[in-house]
């Protein structure tokens, strides 16, 4: 009886929040409608100014508000205490720079940066050109694509199991890792607890999801590459090998950089892996968790946003070379 | 004639290439792609006691099935804790605003970016690129502290707080806001592309910026801002921070994915139901990518290969 009142509330707030997000899109449809209707009503002279209000506007003043103005804050507030309340100058920097558990996190993001988008490109460089040489390529390229349908939350319980420790010797295992240790004659050990192995296994995580994404655009890449220069090299009697390394890899070398430089913009900002996997326990954090942990844990908005302000300025680099990449090619056009 | 000639060639190159070894090598690189996905998939439909003594290959020997895991966590809550279904339909509620708003706005300012003629459109564009810059986290601080106590300079309120805290709304705008630099971004490059002829020809036909939004640019685009609705709807979907931060730890309006990280901190033991949670969580966006491959890919490549 009481369970069958719980499933009617259930049922009945469900009910309520799809009726709200209805109305929601029905209300946002009848806005910009109205708001296209009355403007293709008025005079030529004044539709001069109006297009810039309905077209242009809403996006700029989502970015300032969003962006734009956050960011500034967040510099701000990472130059005042806690609270926000008073200047304390340098010392959230200070802070982040000496603190032993903060220099581990820097160390940790580190090997995140360099490991997982090197490993990611390689991996996915290896298939594109394993796959080229394939007859029939589709199921095998979607497999490994895959993964990047599938979030960091739901890769991060996957791969836990994987890792899973059977602590009492008598039962089996039930993590794969573990039984294929055991199987080679390794004595499994709990993984996820070793520092600094469990920081590679949660790259090994990332990795599973982005060389699907650097295999796509590389893939791409090698399709783009002329046949004449192909077949010139094959005249030439080059081998496979040298082919890949001497033709292949130049003429793509632009969108390996790219590919490079998006997944270490990602690996330094990954947040949903630690949070699911070890929670940044066993010295497995790294800046954004520990910014998150900071802010909304801790609720020091001066040291999270020092924090914030540091994945910042690890981001610019890479963010800069792809602006201009672009205009470059752009200016080529 | 001379296509099909081309066409030859490239099946001679081809077939010249392709290597039964470099075939046998892809295709177990994607058998060990698929493994943990699928053993998670299997150990979803075992018996609890099964799961907990055996490994999941051990099914091969001894096969034993149920959807009782599925049918526990789906819908049996627990004390305060609703069942998982509850959070589906709040991941939904999320998803779908979440991703028609920005389109919009993004289809919007991609269009006046392309073909308004106006000082200083080039700084507007590689500006919106640039965006990309800030990292979400610069931007959670204040933007919790905007949708919770409005902007007060002084003692003035220049915006109310609105009390829109413990509702979707600000999940909503959070999503618009983080996502609109790509979205703009993709659907320029589209849009620009449009034959400026086509567009001149609507122009001395005496379409007004408007009509040319409404009878040529839009329905032109569908490609592009399918491209981009997928991205989108995945993002938001797989999407744990921005909900965590911006759904101020209320049950009531928490996605999918709160939730599951929710219960691997706390429940991280009970497989039989992580397993099943994170299979339906995973269910819907696997199925949409299988569904809209191309499109996906389409948009994958115009956002990091351009050219």
């Amino acid at each position: 009886m009481l369970e069958l009142a719980a499933r009617q509330s259930q049922l009945e707030q469900a009910a309520s929040k799809l009726t709200g997000l209805v109305i929601t899109v029905i209300v946002f449809a009848m806005v910009v409608s109205l708001a296209f209707y009355l403007a293709e009503r008025t005079s030529e002279r004044v539709q001069r100014y109006v297009k810039y209000f309905l077209f242009l506007a809403p996006a700029l003043i989502f970015l300032f508000i969003g962006l734009i103005a956050p960011a500034i804050r967040t510099l701000y507030l990472s130059f005042r205490d806690a609270r926000g309340d008073n200047f304390v100058g340098l010392e959230n920097y200070i802070w982040a720079f000496t603190q032993p558990e903060i220099l581990q996190i820097l160390r940790s993001t580190g090997i995140w940066m360099v490991v997982a988008p090197i490993a990611s490109t390689a991996l996915g460089l290896t298939i594109a050109v394993l796959t080229d040489r394939m007859k029939r390529p589709g199921l095998v390229k979607s497999l490994i694509f895959m993964p990047m349908a599938i979030s960091f939350v739901g890769a991060g319980i996957i791969w836990k199991f994987v890792y899973q420790f059977q602590p009492n010797e008598r039962v089996a295992e039930i993590g794969l890792l573990s039984q294929i240790a055991e199987w080679l004659g390794f004595v499994p050990t709990n993984w996820i607890l070793t520092a600094p192995l469990n920081t590679f296994l949660l790259i090994v995580v990332f990795v599973w999801i982005q060389t699907g994404f650097a295999m796509v655009i590389l893939s791409a890449a090698i399709k783009a590459i002329p046949e004449e220069i192909l077949e010139a090299s094959m005249l030439d009697g080059a081998s496979g090998w040298k082919r890949f390394g001497k033709v292949t890899v130049p003429m793509i070398r632009g969108t390996i950089i790219v590919v490079l430089s998006t997944i270490t913009i990602g690996a330094l900002k990954v947040f949903d892996i630690i949070r699911t996997m070890t929670g940044g326990n066993f010295k497995t954090s790294v800046i954004a968790n520990e910014m998150y942990n900071q802010s909304f844990r801790a609720l020091n908005y001066g040291t999270g946003s020092a924090l914030a302000i540091i994945l910042f300025l690890g981001v610019i680099p890479l963010v800069a070379y792809n602006v201009i990449h672009l205009r470059r090619e752009r200016s080529e056009r | 004639m001379a296509k099909a000639i081309k066409q030859g060639k490239v099946e001679t190159v081809k077939s010249h290439l392709s290597s039964p070894w470099a075939s046998f090598v892809a295709i177990l690189v994607a058998v060990l792609w698929t493994i943990p996905t699928f053993g998670l998939f299997v150990t979803s439909l075992r018996p609890q006691t099964g799961i907990n003594s055996s490994g999941w290959w051990t099914v091969l020997t001894k096969p034993e099935f149920t959807i009782e895991n599925y049918s526990r966590v789906l819908f049996e809550g627990r004390g305060a804790t609703p069942p998982l279904s509850q959070y589906f339909v709040n991941t939904f509620a999320i998803v779908i605003p979440s991703t028609i708003i920005p389109i919009t706005i993004a289809i919007f300012a991609a269009y006046a970016i392309a073909w308004f003629d106006f000082k200083g459109r080039n700084f507007i564009f590689f500006g919106i690129f640039a965006l990309q810059v800030i990292p979400l986290q610069m931007s959670l601080i204040p933007l919790l502290q905007l949708f919770s106590g409005g902007l007060h300079i002084g003692s003035v309120t220049v915006i109310p707080s609105f009390g829109i805290t413990g509702t979707f709304i600000p999940i909503w705008l959070a999503h618009t806001m983080f996502g609109l630099p790509l979205a703009i971004f993709l659907l320029h490059n589209f849009i620009a592309q449009l034959p400026r002829e086509l567009m001149e020809a609507a122009r001395v036909d005496g379409a007004d910026y408007f009509k040319l939004f409404r009878q040529i640019v839009l329905p032109l685009s569908i490609p592009a801002v399918a491209s981009f609705a997928i991205f989108q709807f995945l993002w938001v979907w797989n999407d744990l921070l921005v909900a965590l931060t911006f759904g101020g730890g209320k049950r009531e309006i928490a996605p999918l994915m709160v939730r599951l990280a929710e219960m691997t901190g706390t429940r991280g033991g009970d497989w039989e139901l992580l397993t099943a949670g994170a299979f339906v969580s995973i269910l819907v966006p696997v199925a949409v990518f299988f569904a809209l491959q191309r499109y996906f890919v389409r948009g994958l490549l115009a956002g990091s290969v351009k050219g």
